[in-house]
C-alpha cells in the first residue's frame, strides 16, 4: 500500500504532471488527483478508447498486445498504460 | 454410227498420229484398274486417247495367261502367237468351260462377265508382246475393235506412211462441239408452233369482194354476250381451318404494385439521466490495498516514468521548419528601412525660429503630442532681449495629429521649459522644469474632452458653430486656448539653475520626509523628482504639506498674487502655488571631493517612466477610474513619517548624468547623520568620465532594468549598473555631435541617436556595433528630442524635434520595429559577453601591471650589476640611418629579383 502510494506519487511530482488516475477494468476510477466529474469523464473516456486501441493492435496481429497508449495534443499528453485488471491514466503538460 | 466414223475420220485427218495409237484407237476396249468392265457397245462418245501403256482404252480388258491356258487354248506366247499374228479369236463356250472347270484358278474368271455380255460367238485375244498394257494379253471386248484388229483398214497405213513423211504441216483440227447447255436457250428464244394454227375461214358476199375491208377494234369486255366470265368473289361460308399459327411468347418479371398504411403515432420526448459508475470509498480502499493493483503500478510505472522523462527533455513534435522561419510575411514590408515621414507640425506663430526642448507624447490619449518650445538666444541675448522676452509668454504646444496647422491647447508657463512629464497616474497633470529653476504644473482636464474629440478628426469648428449666434459670436471661439499653469514652486527653495530634468516618482512607493522610500498608500504619482546644474536633485510632493503654521506668510502672498490672474485656472493645485517646496533636497558632492556634481539627466533604477513609455494605453485604465470620482489634491496630505511603513525592496539608486560628462551613481536616500542629527544624503557610490560633453541623455532601457545608455559629446556608452570598470560599449566619436539618444520600446537592441546635423542614427547592437545600421537625415537643424510611440501594432511612430520649431512624426519601418526571434535573449547574452568581455580586460590589466612591476625589478637588478655605456642621441641617429639604408638596399635587391624595379642603367659617358 505504502508503496503504491509512493509510487504514485514519484509520478506525480514529475515535471509538468497534471493529474494521475487508477481506473479499474470497468472504468470506474479507483484512485485520482483530479476533481471528480474529470476524473470520471477521463476515466470513461480512455477506457474505450484503449479496449478500441487495443482491439485495433490484436486485430492486425494477434500475437501482439498493447503496451502504451500516448495521445499528444494542443495542450497536454496523456498517456494510458492498460493492463488486464487496471488502467493508469497519467496527463502532462509538456514543458514548451 | 457416228462414234465409229469419227474416230477414222480422225486417224485419217492426223498426219502426226502414231501407228500404234491408231491401231489402238480403232479397237479400243477399256479395263479400269479396279476391274470393272464397260460395255463398249451402246457407247456413242469415244475419245480418242493418245495411247499409253499405263491407261489401256475401254474395250482392252489386259490380262494374264498363264502357260496352261496358253497351252489349253493354243495361244502360246510367241508360239502361236507371235508379234506379226498376235490375234486369235477365242470361242466363247470355251471360256466360259474353262471358267466352270477350273474356277478361280482360271485367267479368265475376272472377265466372266464380259465373256457372257459378248454379243459374238468369238472373242478376240491379242499378244501384247510389248506389255502395252500391263500385261502380256489383252481381251477385246467390243465387236468393232475385233473388226479393226483382225481387218486393219490398208489405206489409212498407206496414209499414214505418207502423212508421216508430211509431220510438220498441222492443219487446225476441229474440235467436237461440247455443249454447255446453250442450246436450251437456243431453243427457248425460237419460236416455234406449239399448237396448229388456227384457220379462220370468212365469207363476205359477193358485191364486196375485193373492196377495202375495214377492220375496227371491239372490246370483248364491253358487251358481256361475247363471253363468259368467271369472276371470283368471296364464298362466305368458305373457311380455312387454319392449321398452323405462328405466335410469340416473352417471360417477363410479375410487377405487382401494393401499399400498406401504418398507424400514425405521435413523437414523444424522453430522456434517460445516468450517472457515472462509482465506487464507494470502502470499496476504493479495498481495492487500493490488493496486490494485483500493486502489481500493476510496479509493472507500469517504469513506462510512465521513460515517457515522462522524454517529455520533459525535449517536444518530439516541433515542426522544425516553422520554427526555422522567423517573420510571418509582409515581404513588401522589408524592403523599406526608412523612416517615413508621417507628419510634422510646426506653428508659425508660436513655434517660429524657437527650437523645441522637449517631446512628449499624451500617455493615454493617442495622437496627442506635447511640444515645449524655448528661446534660442544665448545668456548675453537674453540679458538684452530681457524686455522683448517678458512679453511674449513661452509655451508648450499641445498638437493633434488631426490638425496639423493648429495647435489644440497651449499651456502658458512661467519660463521656457527644458522638460515637462504627464503624470502616470493622472494624464491631465503636467508638469515642467522651467529655465529660471522652478517647476509649474498644469490641470488640462478642462480641455481633456476637447483633446479626445480632436482625436477623431474636426470636432473643433462643429460645437463653435452650433452654439454660436450671429453678431454675439466670440471672436476668438476658434483660436486655441491658452491655459496658464495651476501651480509654481516657489522661487527661494527651488532650484537656481534650469531645470533640466523631471520626473514622476512611480506610484508603488513614495518618499517620506525623512528620506526613506515608504509604502505609497494611495496608489497615485505624487512626487516629483528634479535636478538641475546647480548641483542640487530635489523630491517634490504634490500635496499640500502638512505643517501649514509656517506657510501663513506664503499663503498670504500667494492669495495676493492671486487676485490678478485669470479665473480659468482651476484649483487643483492652489495649495502648492508660489508656496511650493521641496520634500527632499539630495546633495551630490563629489567621489574625489571638492565640489559638487551639476547634474543633467537622471534615471531612477525604479520608476515608472522607463516602463510605460512602451506606449500601452491598457496600464491606465484601472487609474482612470479614481480620476472620475476627483481626486482632490487640496486635501491631500503629505503623511506623517513614523506612520507609514518602510519599504525596503524599492531601490533608491539612480544614475546621473553631469554637465561635466560624467556619470554618477548616488542614492538618495537620506540617512540621518549620528552626530549632528541632520539628515543628509549619502555619498555617490560611483563616477566615471566618459563623455567630453555634457550629458544630455542618462536612459534606461526599457527590456532591462541595468542597462543605461548615456549620451553626450561625440560619443554615447551602454553602461550596465553593476559593473564599476567602465561602460560595455562606448561608441566611437562621430563626426558630428550626439545630441539626443533614446531606445527603442519594440526592440531590445535598437536605438536612436540624433544628431547635430539633424540626422538620426539607427543602431542594431545585433546587427554591428561598429557603427550604426541606418542613418537618415530628417533636417537641417540639430535634433533636440527623440520620442518613440507605438500607436497600434503596425504603427510605431517616432517623434523627432529639432532647434527650428518643427516636430516630425516618422513612422518606423518594420524592419527597425519588430524584433526578432529570442531578440532579447540575444542582447541580453551580447550584453553578459561585454561583461565577460571587461572583467577579462580588467584581470588583464592587473596582469600586466604584475608583469610590468616584475620587469621593472629585474631592470632594476640588471642596471645595479652593470651599467651599459649608454648610447648618446646622436649615436642612436647614426645607428638608425646606417639601419635604414641597409634595409633599402635589401629592398631594391628584392625587388630586382622580383623584376618590379629594373636595374638603373649606366649613365652613357658625355661626348
Amino acid at each position: 500500500m505504502a508503496e503504491v502510494e509512493e509510487t504514485l506519487k514519484r509520478i506525480q511530482s514529475h515535471k509538468g504532471v497534471l493529474g494521475t488516475i487508477v481506473v479499474n477494468a470497468e472504468g470506474i476510477p479507483i484512485r485520482t488527483t483530479l476533481d471528480n466529474s474529470t476524473t470520471v469523464q477521463y476515466a470513461g473516456l480512455l477506457h474505450q478508447l484503449t479496449i478500441k486501441a487495443r482491439s485495433t493492435v490484436r486485430d492486425i496481429d494477434p500475437q501482439n498486445d498493447l503496451t502504451f497508449l500516448r495521445i499528444r495534443s494542443k495542450k497536454h499528453e496523456i498517456m494510458v498504460a492498460p493492463d488486464k485488471e487496471y488502467l493508469l491514466i497519467v496527463i502532462q503538460n509538456p514543458s514548451e | 454410227m457416228t462414234g465409229k466414223g469419227s474416230p477414222k475420220a480422225g486417224a485419217r485427218g492426223s498426219a502426226s498420229r502414231p501407228k500404234s495409237s491408231s491401231s489402238a484407237g480403232s479397237a479400243k476396249s477399256n479395263k479400269s484398274a479396279k476391274g470393272k468392265p464397260k460395255p463398249s457397245a451402246g457407247k456413242k462418245e469415244e475419245a480418242a486417247p493418245p495411247a499409253s501403256e499405263c491407261a489401256p482404252p475401254e474395250d482392252i480388258f489386259p490380262l494374264v495367261l498363264t502357260s496352261k491356258t496358253q497351252e489349253l487354248f493354243q495361244c502360246r506366247a510367241d508360239e502361236d502367237l507371235t508379234q506379226e499374228n498376235p490375234y486369235k479369236l477365242l470361242r466363247k463356250e470355251d471360256i466360259l468351260l474353262d471358267v466352270k472347270t477350273r474356277g478361280v484358278v482360271s485367267d479368265f474368271q475376272p472377265f466372266k462377265q464380259l465373256v457372257l455380255d459378248y454379243p459374238e460367238e468369238e472373242i478376240l485375244l491379242v499378244y501384247d508382246r510389248d506389255f502395252k498394257y500391263g500385261n502380256n494379253f489383252y481381251l477385246v471386248g467390243s465387236e468393232e475393235k475385233k473388226e479393226q484388229f483382225l481387218h486393219p483398214p490398208e489405206a489409212s497405213t498407206q496414209e499414214e506412211e505418207e502423212e508421216a513423211q508430211e509431220a510438220p504441216y498441222k492443219p487446225p483440227e476441229s474440235k467436237l462441239w461440247i455443249s454447255l447447255g446453250s442450246e436450251v436457250e437456243i431453243e427457248d428464244e425460237s419460236i416455234k408452233d406449239h399448237r396448229q394454227k388456227i384457220c379462220f375461214k370468212i365469207s363476205r358476199i359477193r358485191r364486196e369482194f375485193g373492196a377495202p375491208v375495214k377492220f375496227s377494234d371491239h372490246s370483248a369486255v364491253k358487251e358481256k354476250e361475247n363471253y363468259v366470265e368467271c369472276p371470283s368473289y368471296q364464298d362466305k361460308t368458305f373457311n380455312i381451318k387454319q392449321m398452323e399459327k405462328n405466335a410469340g411468347i416473352q417471360a417477363i418479371p410479375m410487377l405487382v404494385e401494393a401499399s400498406t398504411q401504418t398507424k400514425w403515432k405521435y413523437p414523444k420526448n424522453a430522456c434517460t439521466q445516468y450517472s457515472a459508475q462509482e465506487f464507494s470509498d470502502e470499496e476504493k480502499q479495498k481495492l487500493f490495498t490488493s496486490k494485483s493493483l500493486k502489481d500493476f503500478i510496479n509493472s507500469v510505472s517504469i513506462r510512465f516514468e521513460i515517457a515522462l522523462q522524454q517529455n520533459e527533455i525535449m517536444n518530439a513534435f516541433i515542426d522544425d521548419w516553422k520554427v526555422l522561419g522567423e517573420e510571418e510575411s509582409s515581404f513588401g514590408g522589408k524592403t523599406d528601412t526608412h523612416l517615413k515621414e508621417y507628419q510634422s507640425f510646426t506653428d508659425l506663430h508660436f513655434s517660429k525660429n524657437k527650437a523645441v526642448s522637449f517631446v512628449n507624447w499624451h500617455p493615454s490619449i493617442p495622437g496627442i503630442i506635447a511640444v515645449a518650445v524655448r528661446e534660442k538666444y544665448s545668456f548675453e541675448e537674453r540679458i538684452n532681449f530681457s524686455a522683448k522676452l517678458l512679453l511674449t509668454h513661452a509655451l508648450i504646444l499641445i498638437w493633434s495629429f488631426s490638425d496639423p496647422i493648429h495647435p489644440q491647447l497651449l499651456l502658458e508657463c512661467p519660463d521656457d521649459v527644458y522638460c515637462f512629464e504627464f503624470c502616470p497616474s493622472d494624464p491631465s497633470i503636467i508638469v515642467g522644469g522651467c529655465m529660471n529653476g522652478q517647476i509649474a504644473l498644469w490641470d488640462i482636464s478642462a480641455h481633456m474632452e476637447r483633446l479626445q474629440s480632436t482625436r477623431t478628426g474636426g470636432g473643433k469648428h462643429a460645437p463653435a458653430k452650433a452654439t454660436s449666434l450671429p453678431g454675439f459670436e466670440d471672436p476668438h471661439a476658434n483660436d486655441t486656448p491658452v491655459m496658464r499653469y495651476c501651480a509654481v514652486s516657489s522661487i527661494e527653495s527651488g532650484h537656481k539653475a534650469p531645470v533640466t530634468d523631471v520626473q514622476w516618482l512611480p506610484d508603488y512607493y513614495e518618499v517620506s520626509r525623512l528620506g526613506t522610500p515608504v509604502e505609497n498608500s494611495s496608489g497615485m504619482c505624487l512626487q516629483i523628482m528634479t535636478c538641475s546644474p546647480d548641483c542640487t536633485v530635489f523630491i517634490w510632493d504634490v500635496r499640500a504639506p502638512k505643517a501649514p503654521l509656517s506657510q501663513m506668510t506664503d499663503r498670504k502672498k500667494a492669495e495676493e498674487k492671486r487676485l490678478d490672474i485669470l479665473h480659468e485656472i482651476p484649483d487643483t493645485f492652489k495649495h502648492l502655488d508660489l508656496t511650493w517646496k521641496p520634500l527632499i533636497k539630495v546633495a551630490l558632492p563629489k567621489l574625489d571631493g571638492g565640489g559638487e556634481y551639476s547634474s543633467m539627466k537622471f534615471s531612477l533604477v525604479d520608476s515608472h517612466r522607463d516602463t510605460w513609455i512602451h506606449g500601452n494605453v491598457d496600464k491606465f485604465h484601472p487609474k482612470t477610474e479614481k480620476l472620475e470620482s476627483g481626486i482632490d489634491y487640496a486635501t491631500l496630505r503629505v503623511p506623517s513619517a513614523k506612520n507609514l511603513k518602510g519599504q525596503s525592496d524599492v531601490s533608491t539608486k539612480f544614475s546621473l548624468g553631469t554637465e561635466d560628462g560624467e556619470l554618477v551613481y548616488a542614492d538618495w536616500k537620506m540617512e540621518k547623520d549620528n552626530d549632528t542629527g541632520k539628515l543628509s544624503s549619502s555619498k555617490p557610490s560611483n563616477c566615471f568620465v566618459i563623455h567630453d560633453g555634457l550629458l544630455n541623455t542618462v536612459q534606461r532601457s526599457p527590456f532591462f532594468k541595468d542597462i543605461v545608455l548615456t549620451v553626450g559629446g561625440w560619443t554615447f556608452a551602454i553602461w550596465k549598473e553593476d559593473i564599476m570598470s567602465g561602460p560595455l560599449l562606448q561608441s566611437c566619436c562621430s563626426q558630428k555631435r550626439c545630441t539626443v539618444g533614446h531606445w527603442s520600446i519594440s526592440r531590445p537592441g535598437v536605438f536612436f541617436i540624433g544628431k547635430e546635423d539633424g540626422s538620426i542614427d539607427i543602431w542594431d547592437l545585433l546587427e554591428k556595433t561598429h557603427e550604426p545600421s541606418q542613418t537618415q537625415n530628417i533636417c537641417t537643424a540639430p535634433i533636440t528630442c527623440i520620442k518613440p510611440w507605438i500607436m497600434s501594432s503596425r504603427q510605431h511612430l517616432l517623434a523627432v524635434s529639432d532647434e527650428q520649431g518643427t516636430v516630425y512624426i516618422l513612422e518606423i519601418p518594420w524592419t527597425i520595429r519588430h524584433p526578432s526571434n529570442n531578440e532579447k535573449t540575444s542582447v541580453s547574452n551580447y550584453f553578459e559577453r561585454e561583461v565577460k568581455h571587461l572583467q577579462y580586460f580588467e584581470a588583464r590589466k592587473l596582469f600586466r601591471e604584475r608583469e610590468k612591476s616584475e620587469m621593472e625589478a629585474d631592470e632594476q637588478k640588471r642596471k645595479a650589476e652593470a651599467v651599459p655605456p649608454e648610447k648618446t642621441a646622436e649615436q642612436l641617429e647614426m645607428e638608425r640611418k646606417t639601419e635604414y639604408e641597409e634595409y633599402l638596399e635589401v629592398e631594391k635587391k628584392i625587388l630586382i629579383q622580383v623584376g618590379i624595379l629594373q636595374e638603373a642603367e649606366e649613365p652613357l659617358p658625355t661626348v
